[in-house]
């Protein structure tokens, strides 16, 4: 009898047991068949992380998790700081199921292995301009992609250049000539920023390789020419000093405060320039000689799917990252947030709907994503351009000798 | 009676049982009570460290976070940070930045300390008042003070302008880049001057003074021969923990000039940061840090050495 008590006691827990299980087990069914409850939930992780733009980004997430029935958990952390996280995340097998890279970074983060081609969930990469998919592409696969991308060019203050009688520059000569005109007492001709940072070097851009120069070869003449016509700016007073210090929304708060009439920025400022009183056109960054087409940096954010471990989950993120650069997806970003769609097929329908992209998205055309060539070396080589931009700009140097002096720090 | 105790005081096999006993029941409470201290130091500063002199001999890549793998390279990472054309400026930056921080922190410090020693109105107000940069992340106070000291729009300029003075190229021309990160860190640095260093003058016996004023030592004597002995110790740990301080400072810096103009506030701090997060290079950062490491080492072995002597 004794014996048997503890027996009774036993089976009974089991049996209760038993019933638990059961009933998680029908909760579990529950959820995978009936429709409605979703039981994914997928882990998104950008930077993102100031409005407009944030909550711009949140619907395009919304809009393509109920797409495709999942729920979706989203992090966002400011923008220095998460390549930071990603690599913490890496090393602790924390990895997003969706994760958002700035374009530059993909070929970096994708040589860490932690990326799974797209090519694994079979997703389709044809019809996406050249320049997205080359900074998304690492040897040979494409890990990521990014359904809006943007480009620098120059903004001009309409009412300045009607006032003094100048039609925006398209050369170089042109430039210089009419910044000299439109900077007065208080006011300077252009602004552009050449801080000592990423920044600087994406600015510097459009101007080198538009010229002839590559950033295989940073000791080159063109390369150089191109610096002097930055130190020629800002020596000759119409440019801010300060432009060695300025980020791009730095740039952008002086041209919206009026303290320029004109100004190199990306098209991404165009949300806060229509918030503002000035009235701004644009058109593309101008070139050495007449008639050379611009070539600019092609500026975006690329979305990949991580390896977690958990292949189903793996498989949702690829369709879900497939869903945010769906057409529909694309075009309702690009309005939202003035960047151009990355399906070249789309990009006329884009610029009848939104005319003042006109330049941005005709730049984006031929535009060169910045890993396209020196792929996972472009940290060091942006960081030999923004050292030598500063030697030059700050007279330590001439524009010739400052990529050799910068390149042996 | 010794021949006869001896034995009963000193068995040898018992001594150490005894002992061993004791640990068990008393010790134990107090070992839990240092524990959670002594795991989280161990988690949070040994970790880190240990695994940081580590980095600094392995080849430590993106890659490393994800696969694990970091091939040990012996001194390369050493050779590359020092042989660097920036190591030298870098190293002279730090030694300029740490000094120029201190002296003026400490200065002004010690001088509103003894300034607020006195009672008066509104003293404890503005004493609040002057905690505030102590309460401000560095991010914030790096971004007032670089609209503050922008060339064209800078309050700063402006204030000099009105005083018949031309524009000073704060941040943009590398002659002055380096001074305006100090006087900015100056600035950042005076709360915790101030608060420790008027801490030590309470402690001062007011009789002291009083002992002094009747033999003529008020004022400046006074604050040389009372003020400034007294607070020997306290100034010295204002001192070494302000220069541990310093040498690893680098939001001021990248807040306001980003290492530039020209590479004019490359700091070691700096150097160990674009290593590793611009460059991706974290063995090269590890190496840089580990280098500041040892420096603030020195420091803290001094600091050690003079309490263990004011101890004494």
């Amino acid at each position: 009898m004794r014996k048997h008590h503890p027996h009774g006691t036993c089976r009974r827990v089991m049996a209760a047991m038993a019933v638990v299980v059961l009933l998680a087990l029908t909760a579990c069914g529950d959820g995978t068949t009936s429709q409605g409850a979703s039981p994914l939930t997928l882990t998104v992780l950008d930077y993102y992380n100031n409005d407009p733009n944030e909550s711009l980004m949140q619907a395009a997430l919304d809009n393509c998790a109920a797409e495709i029935d999942v729920e979706i958990d989203r992090e966002t952390v400011p923008g220095k700081d998460l390549i930071q996280k990603v690599l913490q995340r890496a090393s602790s097998r924390t990895l997003p199921d969706v994760l958002m890279l700035d374009n530059p970074d993909v070929q970096e983060i994708a040589k860490t292995g932690g990326l799974s081609p797209l090519s694994d969930y079979d997703v389709d990469t044809s019809g996406f301009t050249q320049g997205i998919l080359d900074a998304a592409t690492y040897e040979g696969e494409v890990y990521g992609l990014g359904p809006v991308v943007s480009t620098l060019g120059l903004f001009y203050n309409v009412e300045m250049l009607e006032e003094a009688g100048i039609e925006p520059p398209e050369t170089w000569d042109e430039l210089k000539t009419a910044a000299a005109e439109l900077t007065t007492g208080d006011r300077y001709g252009i602004a552009f920023s050449a801080i000592a940072s990423y920044e600087g070097a994406w600015q510097f851009l459009p101007f080198m390789w538009s010229n002839g120069g590559d950033e295989t070869d940073l000791e080159s003449p063109e390369t150089a020419e191109a610096l002097r016509l930055w130190v020629d700016l800002v020596n000759s007073g119409v440019a801010s000093q300060s432009v060695i210090n300025w980020t791009q929304g730095d740039v952008k708060d002086q041209f919206v405060a009026g303290n320029t009439a004109m100004m190199i920025n990306g098209s991404w400022q165009i949300p806060t320039l229509e918030a503002s009183d000035i009235e701004y056109a644009s058109v593309q960054v101008p070139v050495n000689e007449a008639g050379t087409t611009p070539v600019a940096p092609l500026g975006g954010e690329v979305w990949t799917v991580p390896i977690t471990g958990d292949e189903a989950k793996q498989a949702k993120a690829a369709e879900f990252v497939t869903c945010l650069s769906s057409e529909e997806s694309q075009m309702e970003i690009a309005e939202a947030t003035y960047k151009v769609p990355t399906r070249t097929s789309l990009i006329d329908e884009y610029v009848a709907k939104e005319p003042s992209m006109e330049a941005f998205a005709e730049q984006v055309r031929n535009a060169r994503s910045r890993t396209g060539k020196v792929g996972t070396d472009w940290p060091a080589t942006a960081t030999t351009m923004y050292a030598a931009i500063q030697l030059a700009l700050t007279g330590q140097a001439s524009a010739e000798e400052a990529f050799k002096q910068a390149a042996e720090n | 009676m010794t021949t006869t105790n001896r034995p009963a005081i000193s068995v040898p096999t018992e001594a150490p049982s005894r002992r061993r006993l004791r640990f068990r029941s008393g010790d134990i409470v107090k070992l839990m009570f240092v524990a959670p201290a002594a795991i989280y130091v161990a988690l949070f500063f040994g970790y880190p460290v240990v695994k940081n002199v580590i980095m600094g001999f392995q080849e430590y890549t993106t890659q490393t976070f994800f696969t694990g793998e970091a091939p040990w390279v012996g001194l390369s990472n050493y050779v590359t940070a020092i042989s660097s054309q920036l190591f030298v400026p870098a190293l002279w930056n730090t030694a300029i930045f740490t000094f120029g921080s201190i002296a003026g922190q400490f200065t002004i410090g010690l001088a509103l300390a003894v300034f607020f020693q006195r009672k008066f109105p509104l003293s404890g107000f503005m004493q609040a008042i002057l905690l505030l940069p102590w309460l401000l992340p560095l991010i914030v106070a790096s971004a007032t003070w670089r609209s503050i000291m922008d060339l064209d729009g800078g309050v700063l300029n402006q204030a000099l302008g009105v005083v018949g003075l031309d524009a000073i190229p704060w941040l943009t021309d590398p002659s002055f880049a380096l001074m305006a990160v100090i006087l900015v860190n100056i600035w950042v640095g005076i709360p915790f001057n101030l608060t420790v260093l008027y801490g030590g003058l309470q402690e001062i016996p007011e009789d002291q003074y009083e002992a002094a004023a009747l033999d003529g030592a008020t004022g400046w004597k006074a604050f040389w021969h009372i003020t400034l002995p007294n607070l020997r110790g306290v100034i010295a740990v204002v001192l070494i923990l302000g220069v541990v301080y310093t040498l690893k400072v680098i939001d001021i810096i990248l807040g306001l000039t980003n290492g530039g103009p020209a590479n004019a506030t490359q700091t070691l701090a700096i150097r160990a940061y674009e290593s590793s997060f611009v460059d991706f290079e974290f063995g090269i950062g590890a190496a840089f840090s580990n280098i500041l490491i040892l420096i603030s080492l020195v420091f803290a072995l001094i600091y050690l050495r003079g309490i263990r002597r004011s101890a004494n």
